[in-house]
């Protein structure tokens, strides 16, 4: 299927106390099956409002949203997003965490060691098997990422989608991380739309960058394929010329086309 | 070499129950560095900066408390209450008649009314707080009757408890449900309305049912605040109930105080005290360690 998830001329507005704020106008997507898809551009662009119309978490003001041919009406687990606060429940271990997902998707149709063993196989993706009775308050911040990858994945969800998971990590943690997850999305073929600010990331991790105007009224204004093979490897692209190709139209774009102004 | 001493047993399965609390980490020996205070040393270090304070402190109580009492010679000296303390403990529990019963008596018909008082103010109160802070409308709704009835002085609701109940009892355990509702209330309230918005995306993109949204996001993320407002609740009845029981009579330790005044049994009044005050350290202690047993 060419057009597994697609944005029609959605547009979205937010009614504030200073009136009607345009957040979004005529935005147009297709995201193809299996691909890494990067949202980027400056902040308050609206590229984290894509990504929750895509959830189902906003309704769009106008415009329509379609995931397999059928609109996206709300939320549902097979979106599954990763936030950028990775929103683990406290009160949970890591393990309770995605089990609670496990459990909300397959609990209809399996027994319980079916989905203990889905939990465990989620956790053990990551990296984390050893921490799964860990509460989130006793972990790193990477980790807690990472379990919050895991419960999105659990679900075997149609689509991931990624709200800036790395942004609040140190460099050296986003950098494993982004491999863990060029590794984990090779594996599961995952649809996968990522919302960063991070150029390097999204030339890294995707196969198509879009690039968003600035806001007010934001909308796509461009969509670089990059064509780099793969499996990448992070140390091999940083003497790749195709590598910095790419990075640079990003950069430019960013930097000389859509400026931010000093706020 | 000592990775030996980091190397722990990777849990291939977590335990069906998680560990109460994580297993201390092994403590390091490193060669060529000086060994630390031995234990000798450092429990002796501990009591003197946390042991010591308290019991200085109450000793100095004690030392105003006695020359106050030198002083003033209505008022009885620690010596005296003491003696009297251990005279009165000696028999708590004996029953002449209505109003002459035992201290022990006197504790358990006070903390039964607060008990009853309080727990009717919990049921009404929690599930109140969970439906005002949920449902906007309805916490608007409710928003000028709180902030109108709160601020009385709980004792003021006693003559309309008499009105409606015709009897004392039940009208000192409606001012101990009025006076620590309150707290239930608007901490409940607050504990909802502050549920973190991502916890309820999470729901949402699970699509949980109404039901497990409850049980297993929105209740255990307003237990802390519950716990808070449950404490303040009680606190605020065991302040009441004396005076409530002075107003009503009956058995309780506000009517012991009252009736010994009126004996001009001044140590046996400072007894109270101290029991007022010691009943209410435990609840609070209680409570406390209730809270750290949810505390995330």
């Amino acid at each position: 299927m060419d057009k597994f998830v697609q944005l029609q001329d959605v547009g979205m507005a937010f009614d504030t106390r200073q009136g009607r704020f345009v957040a979004l106008r005529n935005v147009n997507l297709d995201i193809r099956e299996g691909e890494f898809l990067a949202l980027i551009g400056h902040s308050g662009c609206g590229k984290s409002t894509v990504l929750n119309l895509i959830a189902g978490l906003l309704r769009p003001s106008a415009g329509v949203l379609l995931c397999h041919n059928r609109e996206i009406a709300g939320p549902g687990p097979d979106r599954g997003v990763v936030f950028q606060n990775h929103s683990l429940l406290p009160w949970l271990s890591c393990y309770g965490n995605v089990y609670l997902a496990v459990e909300r998707v397959f609990g209809a149709k399996e027994n319980r060691s079916m989905l203990k063993q889905r939990t465990h196989d989620a956790l053990a993706m990551v990296g984390l098997s050893h921490a799964s009775h860990k509460r989130p308050h006793e972990i790193s911040g990477g980790m807690k990422q990472r379990v919050g990858i895991a419960r999105a994945l659990a679900m075997q969800p149609k689509v991931l989608l990624l709200d800036e998971p790395f942004g609040a990590l140190d460099a050296l943690t986003r950098a494993h991380l982004q491999d863990e997850l060029l590794r984990i999305v090779a594996q599961t073929r995952t649809t996968t739309v990522m919302v960063t600010h991070d150029v390097d990331e999204a030339v890294l991790l995707s196969d198509r960058i879009v690039m968003m105007t600035n806001g007010p009224a934001a909308t796509v204004g461009e969509i670089l394929a990059i064509g780099l093979p793969r499996p990448r490897e992070r140390l091999a692209l940083a003497s790749d010329p195709a590598y910095h190709a790419a990075r640079n139209v990003v950069m430019d774009f960013l930097y000389r086309r859509e400026i931010r102004q000093a706020a | 070499m000592s990775t030996h001493a980091l190397s722990t047993p990777l849990a291939e399965d977590p335990p069906r129950r998680k560990p109460r609390r994580p297993a201390a980490p092994r403590l390091q020996t490193l060669d060529g560095l000086p060994p630390g205070p031995g234990r000798f040393n450092r429990s002796l270090h501990w009591l003197a900066f946390h042991g010591l304070p308290p019991l200085l402190g109450l000793a100095l109580f004690m030392l105003g408390w006695q020359l106050l009492s030198l002083h003033n010679t209505s008022l009885p000296g620690p010596a005296t209450t003491w003696a009297a303390a251990v005279e009165l403990f000696a028999d708590p529990f004996y029953d002449n008649g209505p109003n002459d019963q035992g201290i022990g008596w006197n504790i358990l018909h006070s903390l039964a009314r607060v008990g009853i008082g309080f727990g009717l103010a919990a049921l009404v109160g929690i599930p109140a707080g969970f439906i005002i802070g949920r449902f906007a409308f309805i916490g608007r709704m409710a928003a000028p009757i709180i902030s109108l009835l709160r601020p009385v002085s709980p004792l003021a609701w006693l003559p309309i408890g008499l009105l409606v109940f015709k009897a004392a009892g039940p009208a000192s355990i409606w001012v101990i449900f009025i006076s620590s509702i309150w707290p239930m209330v608007l901490n409940t309230a607050a504990g909802v309305a502050q549920v973190p918005q991502d916890y309820l995306n999470v729901a949402r993109v699970l699509k949980l049912p109404e039901a497990k949204v409850f049980t297993r996001i929105l209740f255990p993320a307003v237990l802390p605040h519950m716990i808070t407002g449950i404490r303040l609740a009680i606190g605020v009845a065991w302040l009441v109930i004396v005076a409530a029981e002075m107003l009503t009579g009956g058995v309780g330790l506000g009517f012991w105080v009252w009736d010994e005044w009126n004996n001009l049994n001044v140590a046996h009044i400072l007894i109270a005290i101290f029991v007022v005050g010691i009943v209410g350290l435990l609840l609070e202690q209680a409570l406390v360690l209730l809270a750290r047993r949810f505390e995330y």
